[in-house]
């Protein structure tokens, strides 16, 4: 949406907006602590306020067309992009496209936890859609894997709904996360955080019934040093994010293998000219502040691409 | 109380094979499986190759029946409407020792009459395998050697099954098999279950890891089965063309070896590990069984590197000494066991169920053959293997195939109801049918949009609906509950 209003405020006139789910707003939807907006508006705003502020400027542009539930399949080199709404499919060429598809959560896979895969294994994320949007409570006894921001603030988030969160696990010496997080998130609630350490097995039939943990020797690629056991029925999975970019690789965009973004000298730029990629897509943000003055500039860089003079 | 004719006991390849086999004849038939759903015993950890019949005995009954299936699931694919793909295997050679045993396979081979093969050179390999270790000196080439999805496979074969009338009753699990003597009842037991008292003439035993605890219950103690596990790890679909063809190491006494193949989505896959353990439920992966994939796997192909797993699971063969147990007791009239149909159970499954059905016709079953048997099965539709102008015509066909809920594997809300219409009442059973989840994010942007469909299509509540059934439970609670 940023990117989108900074693209018309720069002199482009024909925008078309294309969003996979049934609202605007994205992951911000589900996340109703507060912290955001401190640098954008100098106010201290949850995560679906944050979004309103732009859904309302979006919603009074009439140069912006909005199209929710819209799937894009397939995108080439040249910009043009096939999507499936429900009852039809589509194709559109863009002379300047802006990819603001965010990032996705790391799973127990890529980390490679070894035991079982039973019920009771969620990413941060899910959970916190579970809880904050359908009113469903995954578990009643936690152990956080990583100490990202979005698994520390679950951590709060499973406390105030009455479940006990028993251990968070972190390989590093210190919090991933940002300090004000570990303060009010876990310190505040004394929650138990277990620093070079990782879980080395999960254990359970049908649901999570406990998980192994090893202490490491110095932190990440350590020997290890003792184990325990820990009793819980659900594991949440907070250990970093990546860039979604399969769509853009698809257009044969080149991205770096270990990060997953674009190869690139300069900020929203990539290997294919005029074709734009903003916020966490791009590269993993702290705060949506950044993501959204990032994606600003993306907007803004659409218009000069496209010949619009600056009118700034 | 119905009698049927005959009940299947194990509702995985070898039970809905043989139900389909039997679903051509008019008798009554019952098929029971414990499990939630159909194929989540062994048939869901299979590895999806259809063997040419390499690396068997000639002698044995898995190389026959492998022989003789691998020829007739190219007709049953192509009537339940199920990709089967043919890419050829090889087995690899490292040293002239090894070409060797290679030519006492290729012999073995021979004399089973498996089609095609040939000793390939290295310069054959350079060309053909690029990626493949350089040291590799020969390999022997079976042309016959495919890939099919396994679960897909069983849900197909049961669909038709059902479809020509065949009893299907997933969640029942036999806790009692009696025998009735009483000359004057047209029935020879009395099969107890969770679900009720089922009466039969025949009762086919083909439990998979609990084929022992069936035969048990009626007096039959020589079978023992020995669950032996597997460890397998799937790559990223964006390594889709690492290998052309299956690719073996030499077998060992004990299993195939490490392969490198693909699975019937395009996902390389590696493994599997041959562990022999005691616990019949013991499917956790562990960091040695990584380590040990990992390491086979670059044996055959040095560029493949830890970072392109994607996911992993293990399960569990259902080992009964060396060779498949297809036998009709004689002192049980009505009774026949199939087990320890362990690697190449998938591939010979039809051959099984043909061999069964030859079997009891040796003893006295005389069925009649039905006028119509529907052997067609109209195709599943999946949008990430159809054009785009054909996902346009199904859109406007029907809107819900443009609702896209899994993004990862693009699978659209129609397919997710279609799959709980056809029996998928889990979020595994729309895993294995749909791929929905089975993706890089693992569910996380799909789960609620698929607990969501679910509770609509099968009137249940958020917490009672499980991962793969009771005690699986996908949440534990309800807002204001």
């Amino acid at each position: 949406m940023a990117a989108a209003i900074s693209a018309y405020e720069n002199g482009i006139r024909d925008i078309l907006v294309l969003e996979r789910d049934q609202f605007l707003g994205g992951i911000l939807n589900q996340c109703i602590h507060t912290g955001f907006g401190l640098e954008y508006f100098d106010e201290v705003l949850t995560g679906p306020e944050y979004a309103d502020r732009f859904e309302k400027k979006i919603r009074g542009i009439s140069g912006i067309e909005i199209r929710l539930r819209s799937f894009v399949v397939d995108l080439t080199e040249n910009k043009v992009i096939t999507y499936l709404m429900p009852g039809k499919i589509e194709t559109v060429k863009a002379r300047a496209l802006i990819m603001a598809t965010g990032c996705r959560e790391k799973t127990r896979e890529m980390v490679h936890i070894a035991g079982t895969r039973p019920a009771g294994i969620f990413s941060a994320g899910l959970a916190q859609k579970l809880i904050n949007i359908e009113g469903l409570l995954p578990g009643k006894e936690i152990v956080i894997v990583g100490s990202g921001d979005i698994g520390l603030i679950m951590a709060r988030r499973f406390i105030l709904e009455g479940a006990k969160v028993k251990a968070v696990i972190e390989v590093q010496n210190e919090s991933r996360g940002l300090l004000r997080n570990m303060i009010q998130c876990i310190e505040d609630f004394e929650v138990p955080i277990y620093f070079r350490h990782k879980v080395s097995k999960i254990i359970g039939r049908d649901r999570v019934e406990k998980v192994e943990i090893a202490e490491l020797d110095g932190g990440p690629g350590g020997k290890i040093i003792s184990k325990k056991v820990i009793e819980c029925d659900t594991v949440l999975m907070s250990v970093g994010l990546i860039p979604e970019n399969e769509l853009i690789e698809m257009a044969g965009v080149r991205l770096d293998k270990n990060t997953n973004s674009p190869i690139s000298d300069e900020t929203n730029k990539t290997s294919i000219p005029g074709l734009f990629v903003c916020g966490n897509a791009f590269k993993v943000y702290d705060i949506v502040d950044t993501v959204s003055k990032d994606s600003v500039e993306a907007g803004r860089m659409a218009a000069k691409h496209l010949g619009i003079k600056d009118e700034g | 109380m119905k009698i049927h004719d005959v009940v299947i006991i194990g509702g995985g390849i070898i039970g809905t094979s043989i139900a389909r086999e039997m679903s051509r004849y008019r008798i009554k038939i019952a098929l029971m499986e414990k499990e939630e759903e159909l194929a989540f015993g062994v048939s869901k950890s299979n590895s999806g190759i259809i063997h040419p019949g390499t690396q068997n005995d000639p002698s044995s009954l898995k190389g026959k029946l492998c022989v003789r299936g691998n020829a007739m699931v190219r007709e049953i694919s192509k009537e339940l409407g199920i990709d089967l793909k043919e890419v050829g295997e090889l087995i690899i050679a490292f040293s002239e020792e090894e070409k060797t045993r290679l030519l006492a396979l290729k012999k073995d081979a021979d004399i089973l009459g498996v089609p095609g093969t040939s000793i390939v050179d290295n310069v054959w390999l350079k060309k053909n395998e690029p990626n493949l270790n350089e040291a590799a000196v020969a390999a022997l080439y079976a042309p016959t050697a495919g890939i099919i999805s396994p679960y897909r496979y069983v849900y197909d074969l049961a669909e038709n099954a059902a479809c020509n009338g065949v009893e299907i009753n997933v969640d029942t699990e036999v806790l009692d098999i009696v025998r009735n003597s009483k000359k004057r009842d047209k029935y020879r037991f009395e099969i107890v279950t969770s679900k009720g008292t089922f009466r039969a003439n025949y009762i086919i035993n083909a439990a998979g890891l609990f084929a022992d605890e069936i035969a048990s219950m009626v007096g039959i103690e020589d079978i023992k089965i020995s669950p032996r596990k597997g460890e397998e790890f799937i790559l990223d679909k964006k390594k889709e063309h690492l290998t052309e063809h299956l690719l073996f190491p030499l077998p060992s006494k004990k299993s195939k070896g490490i392969l490198v193949t693909r699975t019937s989505d395009g996902n390389p896959m590696i493994g599997p590990t041959a562990v022999d353990i005691d616990d019949k439920y013991d499917i956790s992966t562990s960091d040695e069984g990584f380590e040990e994939v990992i390491r086979s796997a670059q044996r055959l192909m040095p560029s493949i590197n830890e970072g392109d797993i994607i996911s992993y699971f293990a399960g569990l063969r259902p080992a009964c000494g060396d060779d498949f147990i297809i036998r009709y007791e004689d002192d049980l009239p009505g009774f026949i066991n199939v087990a320890g149909i362990q690697s190449p159970g998938l591939t010979a499954a039809p051959a099984v169920a043909e061999m069964v059905l030859n079997i009891l016709k040796t003893k006295g079953f005389r069925p009649m053959r039905k006028l119509f048997f529907h052997k067609h099965r109209k195709r599943t539709i999946h949008l990430f293997d159809v054009t785009f102008k054909e996902t346009k015509r199904l859109i406007e066909k029907d809107s819900e195939y443009g609702d896209i809920v899994c993004r990862c594997e693009m699978v659209s809300a129609k397919e997710i109801r279609d799959a709980i219409k056809r029996g998928a009442s889990t979020m595994d059973g729309i895993k294995f049918r749909t791929r929905a989840q089975a993706g890089r994010c693992h569910g996380s942007f799909c789960t609620c949009r698929l607990l969501e469909i679910l509770k609509e299509e099968t009137k249940k509540s958020a917490t009672d609906i499980t991962k793969r059934g009771p005690g699986s439970e996908i949440v534990k609670g309800v807002k204001g509950e």
